[in-house]
């Protein structure tokens, strides 16, 4: 393969940032949003989900890129499921011998894992179009992506809820907790405040960039 | 490859399916066995956590099930239908200090659960603590921090009539301000829903349990 030619199979800095910044799951896909609204009440509950929801993504996709060539294409939505299914289950065990604490916490949305359409959705668009080393980059990428999003929301909403980041209070005695913050409703506003500013700052960096074009 | 349309044979399909599968089995089945262990020693230092704490000066704890016929360690078999599991605290000396069960109501959100600690010699709930609940918080959640609430948990009275059938009086909630009895608990003010959860809970399991513990309770000697 010449080096002139692009190349399908190089890992750019490109390939790693997609999942970060210009295709964020949480900002930009606005995908997996069940567990994003419903364990972000702490920071801590909400680093966790991200990593568990990351480590199901890397490891799939891992795996699913290496058998990439041997699945028929008529049962590679089935071959998939189960390959995430095993993952989700490894992860489920792996908290319930880390810390009961935080399985009770993340309840029923470590198994709902299986579900999240992030992870199906790069394993059928990616991690079965390419080979193992760049769908890893890729899929670390994209969990990294969903960690930073879901602890923009859980800070967010722990800070304003609680008075708390991680647990420890931050503004003492006298801080009445902005309480619905923590409740279901708060998900809402705090997933609004942060999409509004997203798009605010995306709109800005792409006015940016037409302007330099026109100049 | 010929122009014409590719058909993967069944026989491949089911192949690569049978042998993905199997793979995934033995990585969950590897993931269960490495993990049961580390599992078993969380759920039980969790329950020695919560026993201790309803139940202060306990150093050691055993399951029991209390049946129709008389209560039982928990064996290896699986205990059945019907019976109610209950947790016997002993202190360092090895004397009884108390028993621990399980209360469940349904609160303002979800089920709260709570374990309460039972001092045989006073036939009375000695202490509570909150397992589980998604109360509101600020609101409901006051049921673990409230001292005032938690007070009504340092000697109430569940004694048992003498048929020992029942509890003589039923453990009722009743309105913030209004408890005249020792078997009565004053709710949080603006928390009554969850208040009233607890006791609840806390009625059904010990009309349930203690009638059928209490004849028993010497068996619970080490």
């Amino acid at each position: 393969m010449s080096l002139t030619k692009p190349n399908d199979d190089a890992i750019t800095f490109d390939t790693f940032m997609e999942g970060v910044w210009r295709q964020n799951p949480v900002f930009v896909m606005v995908l997996g949003m069940c567990p994003t609204l419903a364990v972000t009440v702490s920071a801590v509950n909400a680093i966790s989900m991200g990593l568990a929801t990351a480590f199901v993504l890397v490891s799939s996709c891992f795996l699913i890129s290496l058998i990439r060539n041997l699945v028929p294409k008529e049962v590679r939505i089935a071959t998939y499921i189960v390959i995430i299914a095993t993952f989700v289950t490894l992860v489920d065990y792996l908290i319930q011998a880390g810390s009961l604490k935080l399985y009770e916490a993340l309840g029923a949305f470590i198994q709902l894992i299986v579900v999240n359409c992030i992870i199906l959705g790069r394993a059928e668009a990616h991690a079965s179009k390419n080979p193992p080393l760049k769908s890893v980059v890729n899929a670390l990428g994209m969990g990294l992506g969903f960690t930073i999003g879901l602890f923009a929301l859980g800070g967010t909403r722990e800070i304003l809820g609680a008075g708390k980041l991680f647990g420890f209070s931050l503004f003492g005695e006298h801080f009445q907790p902005w309480v619905v913050m923590v409740l279901p409703p708060g998900g809402f506003f705090v997933l609004g405040g942060w999409l509004l500013l997203f798009s605010l700052l995306r709109s800005k960096s792409e006015n940016k960039e037409e302007h330099r074009h026109g100049a | 490859m010929s122009a014409t349309v590719q058909v993967t044979s069944g026989s491949k399909m089911i192949i690569t399916m049978g042998l993905v599968a199997s793979l995934c089995g033995v990585l969950i089945v590897a993931a269960f066995e490495s993990t049961r262990d580390a599992i078993a020693d969380n759920k039980r230092i969790m329950i020695e956590r919560a026993v201790f704490k309803v139940l202060p000066g306990a150093a050691s704890v055993r399951e029991y099930i209390a049946t129709p016929t008389g209560i039982q360690a928990i064996s290896d078999a699986t205990p059945s239908a019907g019976a109610l599991k209950f947790y016997a605290a002993y202190d360092q000396a090895g004397t009884l200090k108390g028993i621990a069960a399980e209360a469940s109501g349904k609160g303002y959100a979800d089920v709260v659960r709570v374990l309460y600690g039972y001092d045989v010699k006073c036939q009375c709930i000695i202490g509570i603590g909150v397992v589980s609940m998604r109360e509101t918080p600020g609101i409901g959640d006051k049921i673990i921090t409230d001292q005032d609430f938690l007070k009504n948990f340092e000697s109430l009275d569940v004694r048992v009539n003498s048929e020992l059938t029942a509890l003589s009086n039923a453990v009722k909630t009743v309105k913030h301000g209004s408890k005249q009895n020792a078997w009565e608990i004053d709710a949080i003010a603006g928390a009554t829903i969850t208040s009233k959860a607890v006791g609840r809970g806390i009625n059904e399991s010990a009309q349930a349990l203690l009638p059928k513990l209490v004849s028993h309770s010497g068996e619970l000697q080490p």
